[in-house]
């Protein structure tokens, strides 16, 4: 059973709720691979200037030891400098933020910000980790075996699924 | 026959005690893994938190700086925690037992040795007999294997040349005496090179080497003819005392890499050494020095290459159960699968 | 103790005996009747042979017990009981212990030990140089009269080849069988494998099988120049077996043994460094391995001996290489022996001649036949049982065997040694 959201009206809000943070001359860095379309779409909208910049928290994880290493690494890639600067932190779906962790953790490696906003597509509860977005595009409630999937990058789609078992 | 040792019951990479039993999907992985760790090494903080509270024990039988300094950067780039043992000079002079060594070292919350021994099989050894939490990885036994330097040198080879499948490859050298030969020529078989030959006068090429699947040479000019890659191997002095080869000089004539035996390969061919080199005897200066040489951006390759294969075997078994982060278990690592016995 | 063995399969080379005899065995050890009682006996004990093979005790040419000298690794007490555990009632044992048999003392001291566990009857070999240093010779005269049936130099070799010549030439003058490891030294070079595919892609030292031919042939050049009967000791490759064969053809004194791994295992079954297939001479390929057995078929090749070689755990857990070589064998020889059988390499009776009266006349023993008046060495065997070779039904206390885990068919059921009976299976 399948559940649409619309992206077009999500990623309007988040353009919207940014506005006042254009000011700061922001750097934006979207986390593979949902976070990344969803950057590149704000980037465009945004009209920012600075390549966007990209990370792979593969290597931040902190399930490693579990879950072990994804053959499908892709590289981060932070074309300029974080240091002193304002970041915005852009993924797809905030969940138990152990991703938004990790990335913080990945983008202190390279430097030190002067400040990160998050901003996520989809907001579910179920957070795990004391970590808060300042930007939403849509906030939905979901049961424990649901999960929200974003598709892409031509045409983004958001799905709500069932999870099997 | 090798896979029981080296892979787990869920098919992951375990130990790499060789190449022989690792399929071409295996090795390729290990190669996309170290390209993303290339990146690591050209940032300001060379560091990752991949094996962070892990104990990674350089456990060096026969001295070698090079590579153990190599993979102490590999494990220390992993923020894993890193001892070096150069053991010739201790305990088994001693006569300690290599599995009592081992034994003694376990005690201490080792999770990973990496093991270079003067004897054939001796991680084999190891690796049957310690606890199933803790890793090996062969950083050379005897004439055995050098999986990590087979490794890096496929690593090289794609970064230079590209695709496997169309290439020419010369290993020249004392193919005999050569753990590194070895493990270069498991790694092109399976990575499925068009033509692979060894070149060596035949008092250095051991008996049956055909049955690797290589075309044994004893001429340059028909080992060197229109390959893409040349892969020297370094001689060891005392070959002379061993009645392989009559003398250096005559070495040097006959199988010494000069620019005029290099232009018998392709115009692009590329020229590979392990390290480190004998100028002037199995290698020229102008060739060592050459534009077609790739011999020192190997070193940096030898970083990353090590740091994949620690993360691999490090890593854990995938686990059903959602760890609560992105990519798990949705998108969790494909176990790999055995190489089939042919 | 007049005893009878009843109702089982008498299978006798020597004597051309197959079929269904009871034996009778009188007071003294003596075997006194075959197929009917002889008048007067008066049978005290019977053991029940219904369903069994009733043949001649084994006789093993090479087996290593490891004293003096090895005792950590095994002791004689030990591997006679495993050795009539095993059927075999007669054993040959090398010089090559710490101190090496090459003093009469010695060699008595070694079959008073193993008299005393009134087991296996045990036959030294004497050493053929002093210390098998390989330049002097030794007490031939005085260790044969001590009790050795045959002179070896064992493993080491005779490098000088005046040195070897004036040893055959000293044994053929007192009609003394020599027992020769043929092997070119240098050419073994510090090997561990056969030099073949294995050795390449494990990377590991190997012998060339020219180690091995070269040896024969220069010990077949003397044997012919001297005159001395000899005997080749565990060949490893056809190409050896075929000159043998040839000697044999012209008339030479010659007779050969291998082993019985030898005639199963080639270099494959190493695998990734089984130290448990480090062996000496090594296991060769797979055309070796046929040669071996058409020349055991052929009747070349007259004796399968075990070249047993019991090990603590710690020789075998070492880098191959490092790795001491040998196999415990004494419990695989009757059953590697019967896979001849099935595998139709052999009749049955040719495999117990194999086993029994070719290697008594090879040492030159009165034993290894069951007619009127022979010694009563017997092994009675269950030719259909099946069992598994574990650890713990091992004897001896050497473990080391690549056989572990393995079924076989035939398992000894009883041994008789002069007629006493020295092991009882019947129940387990």
């Amino acid at each position: 059973m399948t559940a649409v959201i619309d992206v077009e009206a999500a990623l309007a809000r988040m353009a919207e709720q940014l506005q006042p943070a254009l000011k700061s001359h922001p750097l934006m860095i979207g986390i593979h691979t949902g976070g990344v379309w969803v950057a590149e779409r704000l980037h465009h909208m945004l009209d920012l200037k600075e390549e966007l910049g990209t990370l792979d928290i593969s290597f931040y994880r902190d399930d490693f030891t579990r879950v072990g290493m994804n053959p499908q690494v892709r590289t981060s890639h932070l074309p300029v400098n974080v240091e002193d600067r304002h970041l915005i932190l852009v993924d797809d779906v905030l969940h138990t933020g152990r991703t938004i962790r990790a990335a913080l953790n990945e983008i202190f490696d390279y430097g030190r910000p002067a400040s990160v906003l998050l901003a996520c597509l989809v907001e579910r509860g179920g957070r795990e980790l004391p970590i808060e977005p300042q930007v939403v595009g849509e906030r939905v409630k979901l049961g424990k075996n649901q999960h929200v999937k974003l598709s892409g990058p031509e045409k983004l789609e958001l799905r709500i699924q069932e999870a099997n078992g | 026959m090798n896979q029981g040792l080296q892979f787990d019951d869920a098919g992951r990479l375990r130990h790499l005690l060789t190449i022989e039993g690792l399929s071409r999907q295996t090795i390729l992985e290990i190669l996309d893994t170290a390209e993303s760790f290339i990146s690591v090494g050209e940032r300001e903080i060379k560091k990752i938190p991949l094996l962070r509270g892990k104990t990674v024990v350089n456990l060096f039988f026969e001295s070698s700086t090079r590579t153990r300094t190599t993979f102490e950067i590999a494990a220390k780039r992993l923020s894993a925690d890193v001892i070096n043992l150069n053991v010739s000079a201790s305990s088994t002079s001693k006569g300690e037992t290599l599995l009592d060594t081992i034994r003694n070292l376990e005690a201490m919350h080792t999770d990973l040795f990496v093991v270079r021994h003067a004897e054939s099989g001796a991680a084999h050894l190891i690796a049957r007999h310690v606890p199933s939490h803790v890793r090996i990885i062969n950083a050379g036994d005897g004439r055995h294997a050098h999986p990590t330097q087979g490794l890096l040198d496929m690593f090289t080879i794609r970064r230079h040349k590209g695709e496997f499948g169309k290439l020419k490859v010369a290993i020249v050298g004392d193919i005999m005496h050569s753990r590194v030969a070895r493990s270069q020529i498991q790694a092109l078989k399976a990575l499925g090179v068009a033509e692979l030959r060894v070149v060596a006068p035949k008092t250095l090429l051991p008996m049956a080497v055909e049955k690797l699947g290589v075309r044994p040479c004893t001429r340059m000019e028909e080992g060197l003819d229109g390959v893409d890659v040349v892969m020297m191997l370094r001689l060891q002095r005392e070959r002379m005392q061993g009645a392989h080869i009559p003398s250096e000089h005559e070495y040097f004539n006959l199988y010494g890499l000069t620019p005029a035996k290099l232009a018998l390969a392709a115009k692009d061919a590329i020229v590979m050494h392990p390290g480190p080199m004998n100028r002037g005897l199995e290698i020229d200066s102008a060739v060592a020095d050459g534009p077609q040489s790739v011999i020192l951006p190997q070193v940096t390759y030898g970083i990353a290459v090590r740091m994949a294969v620690m993360a691999l075997i490090m890593g854990g078994t995938p686990t059903s159960r959602d760890t609560g982060m992105r990519d798990s278990p949705s998108r969790a690592p494909v176990p790999v699968p055995r190489k089939k016995r042919q | 103790m007049s005893l009878v063995i009843q109702g089982g399969q008498l299978i006798d080379p020597a004597n051309n005996v197959n079929g269904k005899k009871d034996v009778f065995i009188d007071d003294s050890g003596f075997v006194v009747g075959v197929g009917k009682a002889p008048s007067g006996f008066k049978t005290k004990k019977t053991i029940d042979a219904r369903g069994r093979i009733v043949c001649p005790g084994l006789v093993d040419l090479r087996a290593r017990l490891r004293e003096p000298g090895l005792e950590y690794k095994a002791t004689i007490e030990s591997e006679v009981h495993a050795a009539v555990a095993a059927g075999i009632t007669t054993l040959c044992c090398p010089p090559d212990t710490l101190p090496v048999i090459d003093t009469p003392a010695m060699a008595q001291m070694l079959q008073s030990r193993a008299w005393r566990f009134g087991l296996t009857f045990i036959h030294p070999l004497g050493a053929l140089t002093q210390r098998l240093e390989g330049k002097l010779l030794a007490d031939m005269e005085a260790l044969d009269e001590a009790g050795c049936v045959g002179f070896t130099n064992a493993l080491s070799p005779v490098t000088d080849t005046l040195v070897m010549r004036r040893a055959l030439e000293y044994a053929a003058t007192l009609d003394l069988t020599v027992f020769l490891h043929a092997e070119d030294p240098w050419l073994r070079n510090g090997g561990c494998v056969h030099e073949g595919e294995v050795g390449t892609r494990l990377g590991l030292p190997g012998i060339p099988e020219a180690a091995e031919t070269v040896g024969v042939a220069r010990d077949l050049a003397l044997i012919e120049q001297t005159g001395c009967r000899a005997h080749f000791c565990g060949l490893s490759s056809a190409r050896a077996a075929a000159m043998v064969a040839q000697a044999q053809k012209r008339g030479l004194p010659v007779s050969a043994d291998t082993t019985a791994h030898h005639l199963h295992l080639t270099e494959y079954d190493i695998g990734d460094f089984n130290t448990q297939c480090h062996v000496r001479p090594p296991l060769r390929g797979k055309h070796d391995r046929e040669g071996l057995r058409k020349a055991v078929a052929s009747g070349i090749i007259s004796a399968i001996c075990s070249d047993h070689q019991p090990h603590e755990p710690d020789a075998k857990l070492a880098p191959f290489a490092r790795s001491e070589p040998g196999i415990s064998a004494l419990e695989t020889l009757l059953p590697l022996t019967l896979r001849l059988v099935d595998e139709k390499l052999l009749t049955l009776p040719e495999a117990i001649a194999l086993l029994t009266h070719k290697p008594a006349e090879i040492i030159g023993v009165e034993t290894g036949q069951l007619g009127i008046g022979a010694t009563a060495d017997v092994c009675i065997f269950d030719p259909d049982a099946r069992w598994t070779l574990t650890e713990d039904k091992l004897v001896s206390r050497g473990h080391n065997t690549p056989f572990l885990g393995q079924t076989f068919r035939g398992k000894v059921t009883h041994t008789l040694v002069g007629g006493k009976l020295v092991y009882d299976g019947s129940k387990t």
